[in-house]
């Protein structure tokens, strides 16, 4: 009897064992997995830090050389090596003005046409045409815009606005100068077509989330449908609506490609709009290869540490409205 | 009542506005798009895809470019797409309402809409100034940190999409956390994780920014990721703001070859998760 029920014993023993020798491996491949997720969220932050030190660490010598008057001069030398960031931050600074003073009510009209006036059957078809084009790289704007838009604006618009403008006083000097095509008007005109898709496609996931409830009852009462969007669909969701247009000024800021094209380049303030000006990005995008010395390229380095925390702000900002939307919706 | 005609002119009046808006923004960008496949389309031979790019005022091809583009997003979303994924992970199943994930979202929020040229900067930093030369890999590198945090957002919405009963039942029939995860969670956002990635390709293969400092170009054949690489985005930069008509002309069909790519790319990934989701 003994004999036989031993090696039964025993089979059970060594399965108890197997049992937890899994049970271990589990728990330590269980414990594995969830470091290493871990780490990898870790790593994100990292890459922020990384990003901020590096560019601080690289600016120095020229904060050092310049000091704070770095902010605000206009001169940019290679030659004397005198650098200074004035242009390009007003020149950033205006044509993102000017991008989103037109995308904005522009891209808000195509929203509230897409979430009230639209036929059904067009809706999503428009819809994922407008994500489409936010997809589309930079560069091809870009493109377009020297080839196609820079004459166009030099041959007919410009001039027209010479001519138009010429005698009033203070717009005279605003659209000043021979019309060379580039320079800062094209690029925000630019900009605001390239923008255009994120202020329309945020617009309108935020004014999706207005309860039907809402909008029926104003219906109900005999609301027109400008009376519904004015006084239901627009304060319900203004908190998304601004968190969306700063989306969408933290990507104008930063926009590369599609402006260096068109800007024409120059490191001089210029009352005129359609005088050649600069961005702290285009001036990055042309120089930073041709840049020699430590000091032009450091100077660089502190134009892109200007651009990262302006844009850090500003989406800072959007991510804060944008996640006040989420909690009110219940999200 | 008196009232109705007023407000009926004012209701037309702000329609028809946001008509117009419609109407004159769909314009542009339908503008842009038949200039660029007119100009593109009258250069696409097989020239295009087979010969090298040429020095000035000679005839060529973008098959250096093209080939680099896709080394270097090949490498760039390989790199990028597991960190993307575990730290994504990490945000929907582990962290989820913790101080830690609330962090990780914010920052990478910001570094998902951050300007690519600072990216390029921080490459330039750490990886090309250390190095001494430009080079494939941080062309490469510079891409994969673009990549991370598209990943990450799209892995942290897809698998909350995943009901908490399935996971449940996993975690009742005895399967440590990890594997829920695993063997559930990620089999049933597959669709989506997939079309992640799929947008994380579309919007780093488009990417110019970041390449000009990094990778920089290179006129000739190379496959040395420790040597600078062409891409076709660098390739249509320098292309398009030099005087030359053929170089011109290589630009247009380079941007037409980049969008046709992207748009492909951003349609399959919609076609893929309007499958994956059960609605």
């Amino acid at each position: 009897m003994t004999e036989i029920a031993m090696p039964q014993i025993e089979s059970t023993n060594s399965r108890v064992e197997t049992r937890v020798k899994a049970v271990k491996r589990f728990a330590s491949g269980d414990n594995f997995f969830r470091r290493s997720t871990q780490g990898a969220a870790l790593v994100v932050l990292l890459l922020l830090g990384g990003v901020i030190i590096s560019l601080i660490q690289g600016s120095i010598p020229a904060f050092q050389a310049f000091g704070l008057g770095f902010f605000t001069t206009e001169i940019w030398n290679p030659v004397t090596e005198k650098f200074g960031a004035g242009a390009a931050i007003y020149g950033t600074l205006v044509t993102s003005a000017i991008a989103m003073a037109i995308a904005v009510p522009v891209g808000i009209g195509i929203a509230i046409f897409l979430t009230e006036l639209c036929p059904p059957g067009l809706r999503r078809p428009v819809g994922i045409a407008i994500e489409l084009l936010a997809g589309i790289p930079s560069i091809i704007y870009g493109i377009w815009g020297l080839f196609v838009f820079a004459p166009f604006m030099q041959q007919y618009v410009q001039p027209a606005l010479i001519a138009l403008f010429g005698d009033v006083p203070l717009l005279s000097s605003v659209f000043a100068g021979p019309p060379y095509g580039i320079g800062i008007l094209t690029a925000s005109l630019i900009l605001a077509i390239m923008v255009l898709p994120f202020v329309t496609s945020i617009s309108r996931d935020v004014f999706e989330t207005v309860p039907p409830m809402l909008k029926e009852s104003a219906y109900g009462v005999g609301c027109t449908t400008w009376e519904v969007v004015a006084n239901i669909v627009i304060p319900y969701t203004r908190v998304g609506v601004i968190g969306g247009v700063m989306l969408g000024l933290g990507r104008a800021l930063g926009e590369t490609m599609a402006v260096t094209f068109v800007i024409g380049n120059a490191h001089k303030i210029s009352a005129s709009l359609i005088a050649p000006g600069t961005t702290i990005s285009a001036t990055i995008a042309n120089e930073f290869t041709e840049a020699v010395g430590d000091l032009y390229t450091s100077s660089l380095i502190a134009l892109g540490l200007i651009l990262f925390m302006i844009t850090f702000i500003v989406l800072a900002i959007a991510r804060i409205m944008l996640m006040r939307l989420d909690v009110k919706a219940g999200r | 009542m008196s009232f109705y005609p007023a407000r009926r002119r004012r209701n037309s009046m702000w329609m028809g506005l946001s008509v117009a808006a419609a109407g004159f923004g769909l314009t542009w960008l339908f503008l842009i798009l038949a200039v660029l496949f007119w100009k593109g389309l009258s250069g696409v031979s097989l020239d295009v895809f087979t010969q090298m790019t040429p020095p000035p005022g000679s005839a060529g091809g973008l098959l250096n470019a093209i080939a680099g583009s896709l080394i270097m997003t090949i490498i760039g979303v390989a790199v990028g797409t597991p960190l993307g994924l575990l730290a994504g992970t990490y945000l929907a199943e582990y962290g989820r309402y913790g101080k830690l994930a609330f962090v990780v979202r914010f920052i990478n929020d910001i570094l998902l809409s951050a300007p690519s040229i600072v990216i390029g900067l921080f490459i330039y930093e750490v990886v090309v100034a250390p190095m001494g030369h430009f080079s494939a890999i941080a062309g490469s590198i510079a891409l994969a940190v673009l990549v991370v945090p598209v990943v990450v957002r799209t892995t942290e919405d897809m698998l909350n999409l995943v009901p908490n009963s399935l996971r449940e039942a996993g975690a009742a029939l005895g399967m440590p956390r990890s594997l829920v995860i695993q063997r559930i969670g990620y089999r049933a956002a597959r669709a989506g994780l997939l079309t992640g990635m799929l947008l994380a390709v579309a919007r780093v293969s488009g990417e110019t920014a970041p390449l000009l400092f990094t990778s920089l170009n290179n006129q000739f054949w190379s496959l040395n990721l420790n040597a600078p690489m062409s891409s076709l985005p660098a390739v249509i930069f320098q292309f398009a703001l030099s005087p030359y008509k053929e170089w011109q002309q290589l630009a247009w069909t380079g941007a037409l070859i980049i969008t046709l790519a992207v748009l492909t790319l951003s349609i399959g990934a919609r076609a893929l998760a309007a499958r994956g989701t059960v609605k």
